[in-house]
């Protein structure tokens, strides 16, 4: 069997645990909402277990059934659409969209701060603590002093869009794990090989291409994974918190208050958003496959 | 070894020449004196050998020498530059105890990577690596990925690295510290003749008594605290073959470096040799070869 055969089971393998953990969680979702009290489980007054009536829990066919539901909602003007799925998968390109160009800004600069941060150890002192800082701050407070700098101001002929601020938002998220997982990759070349590189007379440049990105690869691509979970998540709570409309973000929030009677469309758009992260995680860990022939070499 | 040097005729300079070398390491409770007052020279094409116990310096000597260091005070030249422009010029190659390649290279492009570097092109990169694969005897694993060989051929590829500028120097940090002694052995011999066929000078790091006295054209016996040179013994043993290691005169060298780093000095080795072919006649069994070693 060859390395790149195993690889492949393995992969097959994870991907058949992914499918077995999802039925389990149906499984235990439809359990309890089959046997578990309808008021659901209190403790001193304290809700640890939710209702299990329709209006809190709806069974996941009605879910499903959701999506076929035909669109009645005024406010998803992005297409035309004639059903929730439309609605959702709509909704979610969007996001998908301002999450990308969120991705690819906080990629930029999160390896732009650890290749200065590497170079600099000065830097690294100096900067660390505050990438560490600047994810503490919270999104929703961010979000409309984004919106109010970008507003009015234009990057050569073009005006500022209000996507534009979610998609800052979205890269204020994502540039984090890949300026520190970086800055760690980056720092992975051994005491043996920098010494080889300084004996072969090897500026830094070089050693940057042919040695430090080189070795930090197993680094990156958690990172990016992370990165691209990151954008998404940054994506939908600023497109709620600047109230941009057409994303999954804005649309979960209007499902939600249209859902007085039926949260089933809730949760069918709260399903869309997960789908969306898990799919832009496994678009980057197609990256993997990249750095696995890179690294560890196909049988030549 | 030493006679091959003369035809080279690249240049007429010392391979290495050091003159009042001191280091001192600044730590956290004052300083600390790795090397004291060191006075070495290497002619071209020979091989000597730096030996000593933990702690004595040598392989500081050797880090001045690739200019990996910078010496307290004193010179170092390297093929009569300073060592920082023998350096920037890639007079020497360099390998460490661990072999150090890169792992996500195949073995080739592993030797090709010092030409990379210094913009040599493509086709030329690779006609010289596989010429030098040839020379350490890997011809056949070019296309291999490190992590797929064995210590002892990692070893032998970044021996191949170290030579692919052609160096009139190669620097060595304990190669082959890490390897079995059958492999040591074996590789003993090979860089012997890599040695010989490249002419290029050695100087030479070991813990092992016998590895420097078969190496080697001089053995340079170090002392501890601070790092001083206590003796240089000469190698006269001619051409290195395996009976060399069976030779009553490679036991009375290795006895004499011995001594060397008890710190006692024996003035007649040509006494001592005699002793031992005395007691090789009377136990020809290979028992006092391993006692010989083993207490090594």
């Amino acid at each position: 069997m060859t390395a790149a055969r195993r690889w492949g089971v393995r992969w097959l393998a994870r991907a058949g645990l992914v499918v077995v953990g999802l039925l389990v969680l149906a499984g235990v979702w439809e359990a309890y909402k089959s046997f578990g009290p309808a008021a659901g489980v209190t403790v001193l007054g304290a809700t640890i277990l939710p209702r299990t009536t329709d209006a809190a829990m709806p069974h996941l066919s009605s879910v499903g059934r959701a999506f076929s539901a035909p669109e009645v909602g005024g406010a998803i003007t992005f297409g035309p659409t004639t059903s929730v799925l439309d609605s959702v998968v709509d909704a979610c390109l969007h996001t998908l969209r301002w999450a990308a160009v969120g991705f690819v800004i906080g990629v930029v600069v999160g390896l732009l701060l650890a290749l200065l941060m590497d170079r600099l150890v000065v830097a690294e002192r100096a900067l660390l603590p505050y990438v560490v800082l600047s994810q503490t701050v919270p999104l929703i407070a961010l979000a409309p002093l984004v919106t109010r700098w970008g507003q009015g101001s234009s990057i050569g002929s073009l005006q500022w869009q209000p996507w534009m601020s979610v998609a800052v938002i979205a890269a204020y998220l994502a540039f984090f794990p890949v300026a520190v997982g970086m800055v760690r990759g980056l720092k992975s070349a051994t005491a043996v090989h920098l010494d080889w590189f300084r004996c072969s007379a090897a500026g830094w440049w070089r050693t940057l291409l042919l040695l430090k990105l080189p070795s930090s690869l197993p680094y990156l691509v958690p990172s990016l994974r992370l990165a691209a979970a990151a954008a998404v998540v940054g994506t939908i709570v600023a497109e709620i918190s600047t109230g941009l409309e057409g994303g999954i973000g804005r649309l979960i929030i209007t499902y939600a208050q249209q859902a007085t009677g039926d949260p089933s469309r809730t949760y069918a758009a709260v399903l869309g958003a997960a789908v969306l992260g898990l799919a832009a995680a496994a678009v980057v860990s197609l990256a993997d496959v990249a750095l696995w022939r890179y690294t560890r070499g196909g049988e030549a | 070894m030493s006679t091959t040097g003369a035809t080279t005729g690249a240049t007429t300079a010392p391979a290495v020449e050091i003159r009042g070398v001191s280091k001192t390491f600044t730590v956290r409770r004052g300083a600390v004196v790795a090397l004291e007052a060191i006075d070495l020279t290497v002619a071209p094409g020979e091989f000597v050998s730096l030996i000593g116990p933990s702690g004595c310096g040598k392989s500081t000597l050797l880090r001045i020498i690739a200019d990996l260091l910078t010496p307290t005070s004193g010179t170092v030249e390297v093929g009569g530059k300073t060592a920082q422009r023998a350096r920037l010029d890639q007079d020497y190659g360099f390998t460490f105890q661990q072999a150090g390649l890169l792992d996500w290279r195949t073995v080739r492009t592993n030797v090709e990577l010092p030409l990379e570097l210094h913009g040599v092109d493509r086709a030329t990169r690779k006609a010289r690596a596989l010429e030098l694969l040839e020379l350490v005897g890997l011809f056949d694993f070019a296309g291999h990925r490190p992590p797929q060989l064995s210590g002892g051929m990692q070893q032998r590829v970044a021996i191949a690295r170290a030579l692919a500028e052609r160096p009139t120097l190669l620097l060595m940090d304990e190669p082959f510290g890490a390897l079995d002694e059958m492999t040591r052995e074996r590789m003993q011999a090979e860089l012997v003749r890599i040695a010989r066929e490249t002419s290029a000078a050695v100087v030479f790091v070991t813990h092992s008594i016998p590895e420097a006295v078969f190496l080697s054209d001089r053995v340079v016996v170090m002392s501890p605290r601070p790092g001083r040179i206590a003796e240089i013994i000469p190698v006269d043993l001619g051409d290195r073959t395996e009976d060399t290691r069976e030779a009553p005169h490679f036991y009375a060298t290795i006895t004499r470096v011995r001594e060397a780093l008890r710190g006692r000095t024996v003035p007649d080795a040509g006494a001592l040799e005699a002793d031992i072919r005395a007691d090789v006649a009377a136990d020809s069994n290979t028992a006092d070869t391993n006692a010989a070693r083993g207490a090594l």
